[in-house]
Parts: C-alpha cells; sequence; structure tokens
C-alpha cells in the first residue's frame, strides 16, 4: 500500500516529499561522494589553510519563478525575509541558515536547513493558492561549497569571469557565471564568505579544478559530516 | 571577447556567459496555415546579413537564462544598446548616426521592473537590497 | 671567455653575481640584471644566428621585443625547451642554455650559406612557390628540408613539468607600458583611487627612463621611475606587472596578458625552487578604459650589408651601454636622419671608445645633441649616410657617401671609414600594433613621419605611440591621458599630479629617409635587408612592385615583410616607404597595414592554462559513478557525461581467466533483458519540471502530437519538431497532476530542449502561464527491464504492480527500498520496464538494494551499447542518430505521433506540408537485414540499387544504426533509404570501401515482437 506523500494543491502540481525519513535507515550520499572516495575531500577539520573550501551538503533546495509581488508576500509570511526584487540580490535571515537568491526577473533560489524544504514548499504552496507560480525542489542536484580564507578570491580570479573584487562582488550579492568550462552561481553571503552552488554531475570537475588552483595555496576540500 | 550588458541582470558580463540566437524582431506567421509556401519559407530560412547596425537575440544563458535584444554593429563589432524582449531598439540603421552624436544610454543603473507584471515595479522601491 | 666588452662601472646590473650560461653550445659567463643579449654582447659574441632564407650570419640588432636576429631555442633539458625566444627579452639566469633557432647544422658553418653568398637572383620572392611548386606530391619532401634549414624552432617532445593558468582581471584603467609616459599615466589613475593595472614587458619598469641622459627634477631619469613604481606598489588598488606583455587587444577592452613568473629565473619553476608554483600566466583583463603607453621602436636605414654582425639600431647602442655597462664594439660609425640618435655616440665616446664619426642625411642639423656631439670632438659628416656595410663575419668599415634624397641617388664620392660597429636611425614608429588588433587602421602623420594608432573606442593614447617623443612632453602627456582616462571611466575627482621638470632639449627637425641610394642600381648592389627575420630585402619589395603587386597587403604576403613572430616590428614603415618609392606614391596611398594579436610569442602553455589533461572537459558522473568504476564497467563519453558502455565480466575460457570482449559482454546483456532482468543508469536523461495552468497548451504546441487529454498519472512519448518540420529530439512526459509536467530529453538535448523551450515562451507566447526548470542532476533515474523485472520489484516496493492497476505508459508513486520514488512504466527496451526515479541522493542506497534483491534473479547491469542494441531491435529511434536534423516524423513512419488537427499551428506542422517536405521519395526509416548473418553493416554505409553501376553510383540513402542482435543471431540495421517503405522485401547494395559489396534486404524497422507484446506483460 502506497502512503501519500503528495500534498494535493487542488490538483495544479504535485509535491513530493523525496526523504525517506530519518527511521528509514537510509544513507544519503552528497554529490562529493565519488570525489570523497578518490581522496579528493576529505572530512571538515583540522587547521585553516589559506583558503578553506566546505561542501554543506544535503541542504534544501528550492526554485521560487512567479511574479515579484505574488512570491515576496509569502516569503516574508514563511520565511520571515523579503524578497530581494533587485536584481543579483542575496537576502539571509536574521540565523543566517536560510537564503532567497534573485536568480531571474521571475526566479529565485531558496536555500535552507536539512528536510525544511518540503514543508516549505506545502506552507508556500497554500499561501500562493491560485496565483501563477511554480516551485521547483533541486535539493538532490546541486550542492553548496564555501570558500573562505585570505586567498579566496585569488582562487576564484582563477576560476570564474566574474569580478570578484569587492567593488564586483559585493556582500549580498549573487550571480550566475562561468566557473572553468562549466557555470556556477556565485555568492558573495558576507565580507568573509563566498558560495559556490554547483551541479550535482559537474561536482567533482569544480572540486578537481578548485584543487588544481589552490595547489599553490595547500587547499583542502572538506565536506562537513553527514 | 564582447562585453554585453544583460538588461535583466543590469550589468554588463563577459561574452562566454552568453550564447547570440540569431536575428532578432522575427514574426512567425500567426496563422501559418494560411501563409504560402514560399512566405513560409521566407520566415524559416532568410536572414538579414547587413554591415552595420544589426539587430540580434541572445540570451544570458550561464546567467538569468532570459533572452533579450543587441543593436550591434557587425562592421565595428560595436553593441550600441541591449533591450528586453518585447521592446522596439531606440537605434536602428536609419536613425544611428543621430544617435551616435547623442551618446547613448545603455545602463540605468540599480532598480528595474520584475516579473512580467508592470505593477510588480512597485516592489523594487520597497524591497531593501 | 672574458666578458671583453663590459664596462668596469654603470649599467642596472649587479656585478657581484655572476651567471654562467651556455649559448650554442659555448660556456659564458654574465651578471645578474643582463639579458641573454647583452650576455652574448658583454662576452663579444657576434653571431647569433643564420638567417631564415638566406643563411647569412646574424647579430644582435636591437635591444627589446624588435629584435629580428637573435631568436633562440632555451631550455637545458628536453621538457624544457621553448622556441622562439628573444634573447634581448629573456632575463639571464644561471644555468641558462640556449642555442640560435636557424643554423642548421651550427651557426658558424651553415650548409645552406651558399644560398645566402650567390645572391638575390637565385632567390627572389615568390622562390618557393615558384621552385617547389611541382611535382605536387614533393612538396612533403621538400618542406622537410625547407623548414629544417629556416629553422622555425622545435617543440619540446617531452611533457611540460610546468604549470600554467589563467587569471581574469577587471580593472578601471589598463595601462600598457611603465615607460614615462605609462608611469604618469598610472599615476593619475591610481590617485584618482581607480583600479590600475600597469603592465610592462621588460624585467624593469621604466622603459626609456632607464637609458635616458636626461634629468628628472635634476636626478637622474631612471630615479624617477623608481620612485613612482615605488609609490604605485605601496597603493592597494594597483596591480603591477613586470615581465608582462599585453599580447592581444580584443573587442570591448578585453585585453590578454602574458606573465612570465619564473622564466626569469630558470628553466622551470622547480629549477628555481617555486615547485608547484606557475610559470606562465594569461590575464584575461576586462579594462574600463585602456591607455597604450607603449612607445616607439626606432627604424633602422636600410642600406647594403646592413645585416652584417655589427649593425645595430642606435638606440639599442644606448641601451646596452646605459643599462647594462656593455659596449658592442671598439670603432662606430652612426648612420642618422635625426637629433635624437646621436645620443648613441655621445654615450659610446663617454664609454671610452672611438666614434669614427656620426653620418647625418641632413644639410645642417643643429640640435642641442648635434652641438654636444660636435663641441665634443665627434665628427659629423652631413647630407650624407652609410651606403653599404663592408665585412661578413663582422663588420670592418661603413661606405660613406653624399646622397639626394628626393631623386633618390648617391651624388658624392664614396669614403669607406673603418669601423666595426655601424649604428642607425631613420626615426621612430610609434608600435601601435595592439591598437590595430581590433581591425582600426593607422594613420600616416607626415610630421612624424610614422603612422599613429586609429581612434579605438576605450583606448587612449600616450606618449610615443601618437607621437608624443619629448621627455617632458611624454610626462605632461600621460599625466593628462591618465586623468582623461579616469574620468571616462566614471571617476570625477581625478587630481592632477605635479609633472615634474624636464630640460627642454631643441631638435632640428627628422629628414624622411628610409632607404639610403647605392652607386649600384637596386637589384644590382649587395643586399639590403628590410625585414631581417624574412630575409626580405629591398630589392625583393621593389620586384614585387614591378610584378604587378601595388597594394602593401598584397607585397606583404608576396614577399614575407612583416611575417610570423616579427610582426614587422622594424621592417614595415621602411617596406612600406620603398613599395612607396618604386609605384611612385606616398606611403599612406601604398596602403597601412594591421597587425594581428599576439604582439610577441606566447607559449601555448599560458594559452591553454589549466584548461588540459584531466581538466581538459569536465566530465560529468551520475550519483552511481562509484558503482559504476567498481564493478568495471567501460565507459562511454555522451556529451560530457560518462556513461557506462558495457560491463565486462570474467571469463573462464581454456584454463585461463579473461575479461569478455565487447561483443561477449553486450550479447550476454541483451539476452538477460529479453530472457531475465537487467538495469540500467538512465540518469543521464534531460529532464524538465513544467507547472503552470497554460503547461498542456504548451506541449501540444511544442511537441508533434496530442495533450489535451492525457490524464495525471499517464505518460505519453512526444516527438518535438523545429519550425522546419525536422525532429530535433523526443522523449516521454508525465503528467504528475493537472497542471503539472515532467519531461524526458535525450541525454543530449537537455540543455538544448530547455532552452527551446524558454525560447519560445520568451519570445513568441509570453502570455502563456508556464514555468520550465531542469531537474536533471535532481532524479536519478534506474531502468529495471526484462520478464523478471515485475518480480523484482514487488520485493522492494510498495507500488501495487499488478498489470491492470499499473498498466504500460502509467506512473505511480511510492517508496523503492524505502525511499520515496516515482515508478513510470515506460520501456525502450520491448520488454516489461519499470523507470525508478529517486532524489539523486538516495540513489546509490536504491540501487544496491535492487542488487541485493536481484541475485536470484540474475539482475545484470547493462550500458549504452546493449541499450541501443535493444532499442533498435525494437525499430525505436536515437534522435540525432537515426536522425540529423533533415529528417521529418513522416520520414521516421511516425504518422499515429503527429497531431494534423490540433488547434494551434504547433512548431513543425506548416512545414510539413511544404512540397519539399511532402516528397513521396523521401529518404524514410527503414530496416536492412544483412543477407550473411555475421555481417554488421558500417554505420554510415551508403545504400545503391545497382552495384554494377559506374562511379559515381546513385546514391539512395545510408545506415544510421547497425549492432549485431544475439536473439536474431544476426546482424540488424536501421537506414534511411529513398522511397524506403515502398521497397519492402527488396534487396539493396552497400559498396564498401575495401572494394567488397554487402547485399542486404529492406524490412520492417520492428526486428522484435511487433506487436509489442513483450512490454505489455
Amino acid at each position: 500500500m502506497s502512503e501519500a506523500r503528495s500534498e494535493d494543491n487542488g490538483g495544479n502540481a504535485a509535491t513530493f516529499d523525496t526523504h525517506p525519513g530519518a527511521d528509514a535507515g537510509v544513507t544519503p550520499e552528497s554529490p562529493l561522494q565519488w570525489s570523497r572516495v578518490q581522496g579528493r575531500v576529505t572530512e571538515e577539520g583540522g587547521a585553516a589553510e589559506q583558503i578553506r573550501v566546505v561542501e554543506r551538503p544535503f541542504l534544501g533546495h528550492l526554485v521560487l519563478r512567479g511574479g515579484a509581488i505574488t512570491l515576496d508576500e509569502a516569503v516574508r509570511a514563511e520565511l520571515g525575509v523579503s524578497l530581494p526584487g533587485k536584481p543579483l540580490g542575496l537576502v539571509l535571515d536574521a540565523e543566517g541558515s536560510r537564503s532567497v537568491q534573485w536568480v531571474s526577473p521571475d526566479e529565485w533560489l531558496v536555500i535552507v536547513p536539512a528536510g525544511e524544504e518540503f514543508e516549505l514548499e506545502n506552507r508556500l504552496r497554500a499561501r500562493l493558492g491560485d496565483a501563477h507560480f511554480a516551485i521547483v525542489n533541486v535539493g538532490g542536484g546541486q550542492t553548496l561549497l564555501e570558500l573562505s580564507g585570505e586567498k579566496a578570491r585569488e582562487l576564484l580570479m582563477k576560476s570564474v569571469t566574474y569580478d570578484v573584487h569587492e567593488h564586483g562582488l559585493t556582500v549580498g550579492k549573487a550571480v550566475g557565471t562561468v566557473f572553468a568550462k562549466t557555470s556556477v552561481v556565485l555568492r558573495r553571503p558576507s565580507e568573509e564568505r563566498f558560495e559556490l552552488v554547483v551541479r550535482r554531475s559537474f561536482a567533482d570537475y569544480c572540486v578537481r579544478w578548485l584543487r588544481d588552483a589552490g595547489r599553490e595555496y595547500g587547499l583542502r576540500v572538506e565536506s562537513a559530516s553527514h | 571577447m564582447f562585453h554585453i550588458f544583460c538588461p535583466y541582470c543590469q550589468e554588463y558580463r563577459e561574452e562566454e556567459e552568453f550564447h547570440p540566437s540569431g536575428q532578432a524582431h522575427l514574426v512567425r506567421p500567426a496563422d501559418p496555415a494560411s501563409v504560402s509556401d514560399e512566405e513560409w519559407g521566407d520566415y524559416l530560412f532568410f536572414r538579414d546579413n547587413p554591415r552595420g547596425i544589426h539587430h540580434e537575440m541572445w540570451v544570458h544563458r550561464l546567467g538569468c537564462r532570459k533572452f533579450f535584444n543587441i543593436t550591434r554593429d557587425t562592421a565595428t563589432y560595436e553593441i550600441l544598446e541591449t533591450y528586453r524582449m518585447g521592446e522596439q531598439p531606440s537605434i536602428t540603421a536609419a536613425n544611428a548616426e543621430v544617435r551616435r552624436e547623442q551618446g547613448v544610454q545603455t545602463a540605468d543603473g540599480g532598480w528595474q521592473t520584475v516579473g512580467a507584471q508592470p505593477e510588480n515595479s512597485r516592489l523594487n522601491e520597497e524591497t531593501p537590497s | 671567455m672574458t666578458q671583453s666588452n663590459r664596462l668596469n662601472q654603470g649599467g642596472r646590473i649587479d656585478r657581484s653575481r655572476r651567471l654562467s650560461f651556455t649559448f650554442n653550445g659555448q660556456q659564458y659567463t654574465g651578471f645578474a640584471g643582463d639579458t641573454l643579449a647583452s650576455a652574448l654582447l658583454a662576452n663579444g659574441v657576434d653571431i647569433v644566428n643564420r638567417s631564415f632564407k638566406y643563411s647569412r650570419p646574424r647579430g644582435i640588432a636591437a635591444a627589446g621585443p624588435e629584435e629580428p636576429n637573435a631568436i633562440v631555442q632555451l631550455g637545458a633539458s628536453e621538457a624544457a625547451q621553448v622556441p622562439n625566444v628573444r634573447a634581448t627579452q629573456q632575463a639571464l639566469y644561471d644555468g641558462l642554455v640556449a642555442r640560435g633557432t636557424n643554423g642548421w647544422p651550427n651557426v658558424q658553418r651553415d650548409v645552406m650559406s651558399w644560398v645566402g653568398k650567390l645572391g638575390g637572383s637565385f632567390m627572389p620572392p615568390g622562390f618557393y612557390y615558384k621552385t617547389f611548386m611541382a611535382p605536387a606530391s614533393m612538396w612533403m619532401t621538400y618542406e622537410k628540408f625547407i623548414r629544417k634549414g629556416a629553422g622555425l624552432g622545435r617543440a619540446p617532445t617531452e611533457a611540460d613539468p610546468d604549470i600554467y593558468d589563467h587569471f581574469n582581471q577587471h580593472c578601471d584603467v589598463l595601462v600598457i607600458g611603465a615607460g614615462p609616459a605609462g608611469l604618469a599615466a598610472a599615476l593619475s589613475a591610481a590617485r584618482a583611487g581607480a583600479r590600475v593595472i600597469l603592465c610592462d614587458e621588460q624585467e624593469e619598469m621604466g622603459g626609456s627612463l632607464l637609458d635616458s641622459r636626461e634629468s628628472i627634477d635634476g636626478a637622474p631619469a631612471s630615479a624617477w621611475a623608481e620612485q613612482v613604481v615605488a609609490e604605485l606598489s605601496g597603493l592597494a588598488n594597483v596591480t603591477l606587472l613586470p615581465r608582462t606583455t599585453a599580447n592581444g587587444y580584443h573587442d570591448h577592452n578585453f585585453v590578454t596578458l602574458h606573465e612570465r613568473r619564473t622564466e626569469h629565473l630558470a628553466d622551470t619553476a622547480a629549477g628555481a625552487g617555486r615547485e608547484g608554483e606557475v610559470r606562465a600566466r594569461l590575464h584575461r583583463v576586462r579594462a574600463g578604459r585602456v591607455v597604450l603607453a607603449s612607445g616607439s621602436h626606432e627604424r633602422p636605414l636600410v642600406y647594403a650589408n646592413n645585416d652584417v654582425p655589427g649593425n645595430l639600431v642606435a638606440g639599442a647602442v644606448s641601451v646596452y651601454i646605459r643599462r647594462f655597462g656593455v659596449v658592442p664594439g671598439q670603432r662606430l660609425v652612426l648612420s642618422t636622419n635625426n637629433d635624437h640618435a646621436y645620443r648613441a655616440a655621445l654615450d659610446w665616446q663617454e664609454a671610452g671608445r672611438e666614434v669614427v664619426a656620426v653620418v647625418d642625411s641632413r644639410a645642417k642639423p643643429d640640435g642641442d645633441l648635434v652641438k654636444q656631439a660636435r663641441d665634443a670632438g665627434i665628427r659629423v659628416i652631413t647630407g650624407s649616410a652609410v651606403m653599404e656595410a663592408t665585412g661578413s663575419q663582422r663588420v670592418s668599415g661603413a661606405k660613406v657617401v653624399a646622397i639626394d634624397t628626393e631623386r633618390f641617388v648617391v651624388t658624392g664620392k664614396v669614403e669607406t671609414l673603418e669601423c666595426d660597429t655601424i649604428a642607425s636611425s631613420g626615426g621612430y614608429s610609434p608600435v601601435v600594433h595592439l591598437a590595430s588588433h581590433t581591425g582600426k587602421r593607422p594613420q600616416w602623420r607626415d610630421d612624424l613621419l610614422g603612422f599613429v594608432p586609429g581612434e579605438v573606442k576605450g583606448m587612449h593614447f600616450a606618449g610615443g605611440v601618437h607621437g608624443v617623443y619629448a621627455l617632458g612632453e611624454t610626462l605632461t602627456d600621460g599625466a593628462d591621458v591618465g586623468a582623461e582616462a579616469v574620468r571616462a571611466a566614471g571617476f570625477e575627482e581625478a587630481a592632477a599630479i605635479a609633472v615634474p621638470e624636464v630640460a627642454v632639449r631643441q631638435e632640428s627637425p627628422t629628414s624622411a629617409l628610409y632607404q639610403i641610394p647605392h652607386e649600384k642600381p637596386p637589384l644590382r648592389a649587395p643586399k639590403q635587408f628590410v625585414d631581417l627575420q624574412n630575409d626580405v630585402t629591398a630589392a625583393a619589395v621593389e620586384l614585387a612592385t614591378r610584378e604587378g603587386f601595388e597594394s602593401i597587403e598584397h607585397v606583404k604576403r608576396y614577399t614575407a615583410l612583416g611575417f610570423g613572430t616579427d610582426q614587422g616590428k622594424l621592417g614595415n614603415i621602411n617596406g612600406m616607404a620603398i613599395a612607396a618609392r618604386c609605384l611612385n606614391r606616398s606611403i599612406p596611398e601604398v596602403g597601412t597595414t594591421v597587425f594581428r594579436p599576439n604582439y610577441t610569442p606566447v607559449s601555448f602553455g599560458a594559452i591553454v592554462g589549466r584548461h588540459c589533461r584531466e581538466l581538459f572537459d569536465p566530465e560529468r558522473y551520475t550519483a552511481l559513478h562509484q558503482w559504476h568504476v567498481e564493478n568495471g564497467a567501460e565507459f562511454e563519453d555522451v556529451g560530457q557525461w560518462k556513461r557506462p558502455w558495457y560491463f565486462p565480466q570474467k571469463r573462464r575460457a581454456d584454463g585461463q581467466e579473461r575479461l569478455e570482449t565487447m561483443h561477449e559482454a553486450v550479447a550476454r546483456e541483451c539476452l538477460a533483458v529479453r530472457r531475465g532482468v537487467g538495469i540500467l543508469d538512465a540518469s543521464t536523461l534531460g529532464k524538465i519540471d513544467i507547472q503552470g495552468p497554460d503547461a498542456r497548451e504548451f506541449l501540444g504546441r511544442v511537441y508533434t502530437n496530442k495533450w489535451a487529454k492525457l490524464a495525471p498519472g499517464r505518460v505519453r512519448y512526444g516527438l518535438m519538431c523545429k519550425d522546419d518540420g525536422m525532429l530535433m529530439d523526443d522523449g516521454t512526459t508525465s503528467c504528475l497532476a493537472e497542471n503539472h509536467f515532467l519531461m524526458t530529453t535525450t541525454t543530449g538535448g537537455a540543455a538544448g530542449v530547455l532552452e527551446w523551450l524558454e525560447l519560445w515562451h520568451q519570445t513568441e507566447w509570453p502570455e502563456l502561464q508556464v514555468y520550465f526548470n531542469s531537474v536533471t542532476d535532481h532524479w536519478a533515474t534506474m531502468t529495471v527491464t526484462g520478464p523478471d523485472a515485475r518480480k523484482l520489484m514487488s520485493e522492494v516496493t510498495d507500488i501495487d504492480l499488478d498489470r491492470e492497476q499499473f498498466k504500460f505508459m502509467d506512473w505511480k508513486e511510492g517508496k523503492v527500498a524505502g525511499v520515496p520514488a516515482r515508478v513510470f512504466r515506460i520501456s525502450f527496451t520491448g520488454e516489461l520496464a519499470f523507470e525508478i526515479n529517486v532524489q539523486a541522493n538516495y540513489a546509490m542506497h536504491v540501487w544496491k538494494a535492487l542488487f541485493a534483491h536481484g541475485e536470484k534473479y540474475d539482475l545484470t547491469p547493462y550500458g549504452t551499447e546493449t541499450m541501443h542494441v535493444l532499442r533498435a531491435e525494437k525499430g525505436l529511434i536515437i534522435a540525432g542518430q537515426d536522425t540529423d536534423g533533415s529528417v521529418t516524423p513522416e520520414d521516421l513512419g511516425m504518422h499515429w505521433a503527429v497531431g494534423y488537427d490540433k488547434p494551434f499551428s504547433w512548431i513543425g506542422q506548416r512545414a510539413l506540408t511544404r512540397p519539399d517536405t511532402a516528397r513521396e521519395d523521401r529518404k524514410q526509416l527503414v530496416g536492412l537485414k544483412p543477407k550473411d548473418p555475421k555481417v554488421v553493416l558500417e554505420e554510415g554505409a551508403q545504400i545503391v540499387l545497382d552495384p554494377e553501376q559506374k562511379i559515381p553510383m546513385t546514391m539512395m540513402g545510408h545506415v544510421t544504426s547497425s549492432y549485431y542482435s544475439p536473439v536474431l543471431e544476426s546482424g540488424f540495421a536501421l537506414a534511411v533509404l529513398k522511397g524506403g517503405r515502398n521497397r519492402m522485401g527488396e534487396t539493396v547494395y552497400l559498396p564498401m570501401s575495401d572494394g567488397s559489396v554487402h547485399q542486404a534486404e529492406v524490412v520492417s524497422t520492428v526486428f522484435i515482437d511487433p506487436k509489442g507484446e513483450r512490454q505489455n506483460v
């Protein structure tokens, strides 16, 4: 007998909780699992180098599509932050663990702690009702890398075409741009930190690239524990 | 290597983020069944190839994924303006000289209309960056 | 060897640090701060190379990137070989090993030298074209020897041990050149707070200030340079890049800079004790404004035997004396048409060597420097020029004669002056190269006797590059232009910098002089070289004009003037002047030439950067990649994806254990799917989430078939055409909810289809309320297929698998191995199949659970090759393999998937009724069964009806897919064949390149289970 995991949203869209639940005994594998097996990624910890790259795996990633005003109200109510209306805007909640990012005039990326995304999607859908919008769960398809350290900017200059100088990529800005021979979302949530949102299938390539470009700084790529 | 102002992201980006998508302002006949084979053939296969001012469609493939238009001089490679889908060029082969003398405005910086509905511009005045 | 030409003092070298080096097999020593060229001159090395075409001995002629002769092959080990390095630009380091690029077998004695001695008539321009034209088949043989004889340098045959990278730079103002103008401009811009990059190709910043005789604010000019560089290096908004050549100027102020980071220290970064560091870096600079302060190159004069070692450009003489403490000879004759060159004579004399005479083409030169020379007792011969150098291995004298520049004749008696060095100066050519890289033509200025850059948007010019030569004016110009650039970059408060004081020097005007007339007619006189690197003579240019080449662009191509790595730095203007004289026109009338990137050679390493070896191209992996690797998969590249191709297993035969061949593995995998159960990782399929009230309408417009009635829980196969009616992609789309669909695309089509949907939505139908998002990476997809698929699935899922409850082309959700999943009953094999989608992070768990339960069913993993065989046996096409952009759904026999009566004229519909698309004899998809079952036809093989027909045969179509079927125990193929559907049962022929001809019968595209019962059990 199949359990009801879908929420009926008036027939408009099918939502789906992709997680088996903590009691199912299923161990997820982040997009960097293969890199980890290959020794390209180590457990988080150890002395900080000139650059530190840490994966934040298994976060909830939702794409919101729709008109800004419509979505803004729902996002304010459910996440407590306003939707960035200015192009390339990135806002974080007070804890800094939930973020909303402008992607295009009708698209935003929401990143929340692991496991929150399905509830959030349902709450947003309930609030948005009949409006024309879309919410898409993309959490299995991408992962987040945090970059920090004094040489992080230099490493990025080797990797992305975007201007990562403080005049270009200001705090609170997020851009989609070229990374080596693929693309990433590059974010600047705070003064000390850059973030890369990378696609699952390209994640190992990105890690290989970062390790190679960061060799002269003794770069290590780490991943937060499961 | 072009430096292209994306009218949606509202800033200049490297050409590598974009992809050209052919001549702009092509109109697909509203009722294809009623046009002749020749007219349909023209729509499908024939394109302008001017030396000088040309309007092209590009897509910000690795950025916001939006299509937009570029007015470009094919002889000098100068991009004279970029504008959103649905808008008309302010520079054309007919008025290019005049516009050149007046100077061209491409960027108004910062705020822009979000989403398809015009009333959304209100949000931009309210939302802190 | 002793450094016989080294002065005891002076220069910017460190005499306490001796460096030893090897050139052409000889050991020498130099000092820290030397270039390879200055060290060679210090050691009295006259001959450094053999010339390109005539194999004449050549010595160092200049001191910068314009050097045409001293081009060397660098590197002690094979792996560290670098070709085409200019000795004038290579810093000396301990252990440096170099040899002249040309000169086979060696520079002193050369097997090609007879060519040079025999004179020009044997090798006129176009010599190679004319002589080695026929027979064409012999060119390969000729070329080998010509190339070896010409010596173009060689690439290393071993892997480069060094690493290279790219750096993406952005700045407000990029200043190119750190001479007086560039330094002043950079200072102006930097003080205004702009982000400034200042690059200079030399070891040390300062340019001409480093060898200037003049004072700035009462101190040596070099001191001012040091002080400005010190200030700039202390500013956070300034990036200083010495040893960095701006090599290419591209559209919209995109400039590529080639920075040499360890090349001045050792052969390799490791050799310099800097293991792991970047040897050379390509800066990709997007600059708000570019200030080009590239200065000028002095032009040599064109006179007979001007290539004999000991002939130098006048300015180079000063550079060697003042920067390196090297006097490249004992007795100097200077031939000039301008005042500035007199400094060479003054520097020479102050170094304690003899100046035999200054020969000035002007009648009454009387500028300050001329007066100084006269006051110093130097003999000045006016109205005259050096007509010819004597000597063969080294200059032994200068033949001087009075000349009439207007009539281009000698007017007096020849006097021979004994000397070992001739310095010449014909004026200055602004270095306009970068300004013309985007196609802007330089402009001739009669007052300067040189070309200045044409207007380039976003680029400013400072100093010598636009003809501002006097030091004081250059500094002022640099400061002004820097301020102008920074204002243009949006900085309002550009504070004016105080321009230092420089004494004004009176100069008498330069006369127009390029080629010196000879007492013999040009074609009889000894060779007068215009382009020393490419061995182009004045006579060759003259001959070219006589043979009808009137445009300088044609003369250039005919004679090779300014070709290759030289890019006409010394010779271009002289060549044009000669062509102009011969054609009786002015220089600008003969034309201008534009230059191409790169300004000087750039190593391939720097161009490639990190994009090599395992980072050459991204490798995309599915969530199951680790399992595939651990289970011995052979991989196939599908786009950037690594997909398992087949899974060879160990097999025992004849007491030996070995891996299966591909053929064996594929046969085993195919039979497992047809008889038991197999599993495929299908995660690479493109997946697009489509939501919105108009989603259904949109699908109806982009697919050829109907979508109006597809109910939630159902799946449909769809064809997508371009508006020309040709198939572009196909796949299934599932209705998840009334306004929510999941579209799948081919692996290769994923990104293109999403962009296609966006294109139509954004440009044609923005009124439709629908959103598209890629979920390709979010879902992992596993296909469980075969007669036993249901049995296996029933062990791992809570979904009701009853064939009446879960029909073919239904989808359901539930749990598979405890993980929430969407399962689709669609089939690409013709067998019962379940496609399982789970969030990718849980894919490995599900996959392993399937194998744990699948052991008893002998669950067999299969790869793309088996997938291809299985689908082809069912006549299922692959867009992009069986189609090529010229195939319509009707050509594929898929009339059933075309909804001609849909209300909206969907993409491609109109084109299908064009006469050409509706033709009866179009190529149509058919099956081919080879008459010999052992034959597997070649994909791409052409089909003919009459194997006896003479070539060219009438080609009727070609094979698109072909495999061996273990079920049919025969080869079989899909093909497109003209009027194919009316040729069922006919025999066709496939002639092969080895002369054999295969026969095949035209059959249905469906080879197995024509009624489709197997997938529906």
